[in-house]
């Protein structure tokens, strides 16, 4: 009868320990609980396996003047010149693999931080929960307090690397507005897929929570600053959105490359505007 | 008004209900064919129950109109306030389950013992006036009282501290984890345009980790999805604590910064 | 008997809401070791329901204002039936109140320099409330939650325990104030049971608090939660303190019809005040039928003007909708007797042929989402069904106005809705916040003092303990047979003898009130009582809501009685009280008072059978009150008094 007593911490089991109402079964839910994690899994999975032939690949990522997002800025000896585009050759010839992989790692970390992105996996791959008030299948939990999972706290340096990714797929989109012999003022399909993408990952990118903090979100006291205030309030506009925007920016850049990929390996040409 | 005309005979149907019967030492879910009329809610069903069938089912309710947060419980296993889920929803023909809260001790038929929440909020220091200010000379702007404002919306219902799968799938976090509701109360004071903890030598942001269990949250959303006042509990409360702690904790540039500043002011 | 669990505390607070708390804050300040009793959750309390305001003339939107428009306001409200000292008070003190709560964490809405943001409301003179949104009672109950929280993490790292020196008895219910033994003793204690377990507690105090809130579950239409059953009315008059006029029985024009469920629930003023028209089934505009001659002049007489009246209030008279509450509710309830009403027993409340979806989302955005959610109906396409509802008592336990404390009972204290005087014979919106904290304080202040400057702690009368567990225990075993009746008659439901005695306050007792339906009124609280006291329940003690109505059943029936005794006394209509048989405002009754005592307090025993039960439980006193101090007087002009004051008090 009083507001406080203490909670029993020895008894385990969850939703069926010895303490709760004695139900049976895991959980009661009657809608199709199953099917947002279920559809978010395979659309990451078939992310996952997309991206990975294509950064595995090697191949067919430049069609002048497009380049693939997944190689830039391509960073490695063994890229294929892409005349003012992005070949800066900070590692030397040693490095064997895809030159993908080498940057890849930036925006991939930071979809893998990312708040939406931990949600969607941690539900749809980890079954924690799968689904709110469905019993997880995991004995002991101890979320994001230890390593691994308390790197997920490296997410605003990701954010940096991100904004700085971005800024190079921006001036590949500039590019873009070349034809196949780097003259300037033509535009063609590609382009207008790559001015869709950019769009869409600048978006994403500042629609991050990690963004929003910083502009704004740490104030104490936003009268105090009026711009930045402003500014958090446009970034929580975009970060209202945050779940569409990662999906649509996921889409974008993989159509991006798709569109480089069936360009460069000669499955059609590029239909050009002018 | 002295006379009410009853609705007509024709929008009035036999519902199916399955009610969990028991407490402490057991129980099982209960089978009612209950009388159901247009415009009504789950709890009008329970209490027609009560007045009908059963005149001893437990049940806590108050104010009827979702402001009070006391008739939280699960309806066909989702956290619900049963003033608020209107029969409309489901079908006439569905069987329609109602389960105390289960991420909470059951005391009797829908009644959990809520106490776990009420230990929680003594763990959370309260709201430190700023020094040598008197009342009625407080200051604040509109645009810094609208973020904590949003938290104190909260009806505390529970039913975030009840999806949350942190205590209600592990019992034994339940000691290190405050739960959304009360990591929202710490954000909301360290939001406050004049809590003053900080002078004390309380640095919210780094106890909202050490000591309220904010790393246990995978900020998977349940709890923003079953608030029913609409409060955007992890985008606007735990996601930026998570990010102020990261401040704290796990920014380099923050720490070098800070370590810079109080040279300086040495 | 008496193998009750006992507990000795300095102070005891029954209820938890607004009052209650700021009571157990201050007596917990003044370092008393305090116990707070309520019914549900602790936070849960029926305050978070206020949405308008906390009223304080603190002067931040419009700097003329201060405590004397205030008290004047209040008492013009009240139609000068006000315990005027209590009126003087609140008025003074609201300002400091509100400012406190700042300290205690509180968010008002601002104003742009900075300050707590006020805003107009009906009968007050200057932009006067201090409100958040509209859930202002949620911020009062979290903050005094909060607050009491506070306290108990001090106790803790003082005392090493956080209920050391406040503690909170959560899910309680007190069914008797102890005294000592023999007549006119001491409050020593209360007697409750827990509501989960079902078990039986005495706490041992010297100083109790009521702070119970209203009793609007007599009613069958309201706005009052289950809580609201007149519990501390009643147990303050079994402990031998009167209730004072407790026939002004707000009833708001506005609340909910339908769906069932949110029956009674508030429609608030400003739909009306936004251009919301009322109408009828057969779709006429049926307020203009209704307007009294003394208003005749200020209102519109015809649809076009009022329709004017909204955009140019200059040029033209308002539309009639917007008459003071009373008449509005006097109007719709004639309508639906005529049968006129809409399909659920209401009228038309319409907004949405009048103001686009986009204005209607934007300026009642509370209004939109209640009628969303909790009916169905979109207000921005269809009209909205209304009807009166029973929304507060302004009698109460009679109280001294400065130190809150009962009449007659030593150590007996009262604050909020259950105390009555403050408000007269009609409260103004937004006082009621106000007149919680104001004299919550009061009496913590006043019980704690009390307690501390006691020689010796007061001793229980233990058979009064034996008393009032048999009487809790009875509802268990009503199989018997009833007194002069046959064997085996079964024992009545205790939600059928509520839904009954709802009925009958409601259609007998209602918002218009006639003589010979008062005294049917009377007849048919006889027969209840009668049943009552064969409310029976099943199942065991463990949180059994059947127990705990037939239990709240002895309260609602001694209330009711109380009104409908001084409901058919009261030969005027004056505010919350309208008489159709008498249906103007007497000068002669405005100094009288009418006060309820228990006709037999020997008979109050509730573990005897009643003896004579048609003769009713309540004895009526007419008194006259205090006359208001001249330089309170002075406050007004002479014409205005003319309307209020018999010739007499003019000339003194």
């Amino acid at each position: 009868m009083a507001t406080g007593t203490e909670p029993d911490l020895k008894s385990t089991g969850g939703v069926r320990g010895p303490a709760r109402a004695s139900i049976a079964a895991p959980h009661l839910r009657t809608d199709r609980w199953w099917l947002p994690p279920a559809a978010t899994a395979a659309g990451l999975l078939a992310f996952v396996v997309y991206s990975s032939w294509r950064a595995f690949s090697d191949a067919d990522y430049y069609a002048a003047p497009y380049v693939s997002p997944f190689y830039s800025p391509c960073l490695a000896e063994s890229c294929a010149p892409m005349k003012a585009g992005p070949n800066w050759e900070l590692v030397g010839s040693w490095w064997p693999l895809s030159p993908a992989l080498i940057i890849l790692i930036f925006p991939l970390g930071f979809r893998l931080t990312c708040y939406y992105y931990r949600k969607a996996y941690y539900r749809g791959f980890w079954a924690s929960p799968p689904a709110c008030a469905v019993a997880e299948p995991h004995r002991t939990y101890s979320g994001e307090t230890r390593f691994p999972l308390i790197l997920q706290n490296l997410h605003r340096y990701f954010f940096y690397a991100a904004m700085l990714v971005a800024v190079v797929l921006s001036w590949d989109t500039i590019l873009a507005f070349r034809d196949e012999h780097y003259d300037w003022g033509h535009m063609g399909l590609g382009t207008l897929v790559f001015l869709v993408n950019i769009v869409l990952i600048w978006a994403y990118t500042l629609s991050c929570h990690s963004c929003r903090h910083i502009v704004g979100g740490k104030l104490k006291h936003f009268s105090k600053h009026p711009v930045r205030y402003r500014m958090w309030q446009w970034v929580g506009r975009l970060n209202d959105r945050h779940m569409l925007l990662a999906w649509a920016s996921l889409v974008s850049v993989a159509v991006a490359d798709l569109y480089v990929y069936l360009v460069a390996s000669g499955v059609f040409d590029d239909p050009r505007f002018f | 008004m002295t006379t009410t005309s009853e609705p007509a005979a024709s929008t009035s149907y036999t519902g199916h209900f399955r009610v969990w019967r028991g407490d402490t030492q057991g129980g099982e879910l209960a089978d009612f064919e209950v009388e159901v009329n247009e415009g009504e809610v789950v709890l009008d069903i329970i209490h027609r129950l009560q007045a009908t069938q059963a005149p001893d089912l437990a049940v806590r309710w108050n104010c009827k109109a979702g402001k009070c947060g006391s008739c939280s419980a699960e309806v066909n296993g989702r956290p619900r306030l049963l003033c608020m889920t209107r029969m409309s929803v489901f079908t006439r023909e569905e069987t329609i389950t109602v389960t105390p809260l289960r991420a909470f001790p059951v005391v009797r038929d829908l009644v959990t013992d809520v106490s776990f929440n009420y230990t929680k909020a003594r763990e959370v220091p309260s709201f430190v006036p700023p020094p040598g200010v008197a009342p009625g000379e407080y200051r604040m702007m509109q645009e810094d009282v609208d973020r904590p404002q949003e938290f104190r919306k909260c009806i505390e219902c529970f039913l975030c501290q009840d999806t949350c799968h942190v205590v209600r799938d592990h019992e034994e976090n339940k000691g290190a984890f405050a739960g959304p509701r009360f990591l929202m109360r710490v954000a909301e004071l360290d939001m406050h345009p004049l809590d003053a903890a900080a002078d004390t030598g309380l640095d919210r942001k780094t106890t909202a980790q050490d000591e309220h269990g904010l790393g246990y949250c995978n900020i998977t959303k349940c709890c923003t999805e079953v608030c029913p006042e609409g409060i955007r509990i992890t985008d606007n409360a735990l996601i930026p604590l998570k990010e102020r702690a990261a401040d704290r904790k796990y920014d380099p540039l923050v720490w070098l910064g800070n370590k810079i500043r109080r040279r300086g002011e040495q | 008997m008496s193998q009750v669990e006992r507990q000795q505390w300095d102070v005891v607070v029954i209820g938890a809401g607004g009052a209650g708390l700021r009571a157990a804050i201050e007596a917990r300040e003044q370092g008393l070791r305090t116990a707070v009793i309520c019914k549900s959750l602790f936070g849960k309390a029926h305050t978070v329901m206020a949405e308008g305001g906390i009223a304080a003339s603190m002067g931040n939107v419009n700097d003329g204002d201060n405590w004397q428009v205030h008290f004047r306001d209040t008492l013009r409200g009240g139609k000068f039936l006000n315990q005027w000292r209590m009126a003087e008070l609140h008025a003074q003190e609201a300002p400091d109140r509100v400012w406190e709560l700042e300290t205690w964490g509180a968010l008002f809405d601002r104003t742009g320099d900075g300050r707590i943001s006020q805003r107009n409301f009906g009968g007050h003179e200057y932009p006067r409330l201090a409100h958040v949104g509209d859930r202002t009672g949620l911020e009062l109950i979290r903050t005094l939650q909060q607050k009491v929280v506070s306290l108990q993490q001090e106790d803790a790292t003082e005392l090493g325990d956080h209920e050391g020196r406040l503690k909170v008895f959560q899910e309680c219910t007190v069914t008797r104030v102890i005294k000592e033994p023999g007549d006119g003793g001491r409050v020593a204690g209360v007697f409750g049971y827990d509501r989960e377990s079902g078990r039986f507690f005495v706490l041992e105090a010297p100083s109790v608090v009521i702070a119970t809130g209203g009793i609007g579950k007599s009613f069958k239409v309201t706005s009052n939660s289950w809580e609201y059953t007149g519990d501390g009315h009643a147990l303050a008059l079994l402990a031998g303190a009167p209730l004072l006029n407790m026939e002004f029985v707000q009833f708001h024009p506005t609340g909910m019809v339908w769906p069932p469920s949110v029956k009674g629930i508030l429609v608030t003023e400003s739909v009306r005040g936004d251009g919301g028209v009322l109408r009828n089934s057969e779709g006429k505009r049926f307020m203009f039928d209704y307007i009294p001659d003394v208003f005749k002049e200020k209102y519109a007489q015809s649809e076009d003007e009022g329709d004017r009246w909204y955009e140019d209030p200059d040029n033209n008279r308002r539309p009639p909708e917007l008459l003071p509450r009373d008449e509005v509710a006097r109007a719709i309830n004639a309508e639906v007797k005529a049968g006129r009403g809409s399909p659920h027993g209401g009228v038309f409340l319409d907004v949405s042929t009048r103001m686009s979806a986009d204005v209607i989302r934007r300026r009642l955005p509370s209004m939109y989402h209640q009628f969303k959610e909790l009916a169905d109906v979109d207000i921005t396409a269809e009209a909205m069904e209304v009807g009166p509802t029973c929304h507060y008592v302004m009698g109460g336990i009679a109280v001294d106005s400065d130190t809150a404390a009962a009449v007659a009972v030593p150590g007996l204290y009262a604050a909020g809705e259950v105390a009555g005087g403050m408000h007269g014979s009609n409260r103004l919106g937004g006082n009621s916040l106000s007149d919680l904290l104001v004299f919550g304080r009061r009496a913590g202040l006043h019980a704690a003092r009390y307690a501390a400057g006691l020689e010796r702690r007061p001793v229980l009368d233990e058979e009064a303990i034996d008393a009032a567990a048999a009487e809790a225990l009875r509802p268990f075993s009503a199989e018997g047979p009833a007194p002069g009746e046959e064997d085996g008659r079964p024992p009545e439901n205790p939600y059928t003898l509520h839904q009954e005695l709802q009925q009958s306050m409601n259609d007998l007792v209602g918002i218009i009130r006639r003589d010979g339906e008062m005294r049917q009124a009377l007849q048919r609280l006889v027969e209840l009582r009668q049943r009552a006291r064969r409310a029976g329940v099943e199942g065991h003690r463990q949180f059994n809501p059947g127990w705990h109505l037939a239990l709240d059943l002895r309260n609602m029936l001694l209330v009711s009685e109380c009104i409908a005794r001084s409901a058919l006394e009261r030969t005027e209509s004056r505010g919350g009280h309208t008489r159709e048989d008498f249906p103007v405002m007497d000068r002669s009754w405005r100094r009288a008072n009418l006060v309820c005592r228990l006709a037999d307090p020997a008979a109050a025993r509730a573990d005897l059978e009643d003896p004579e039960p048609v003769r009713g439980q309540i004895r009526l006193e007419r008194v006259e009150t205090e006359p208001i101090r001249p330089d309170l007087l002075a406050l007004f002009e002479k014409e205005e008094l003319v309307k209020y004051l018999a010739e007499e008090e003019l000339y003194e």
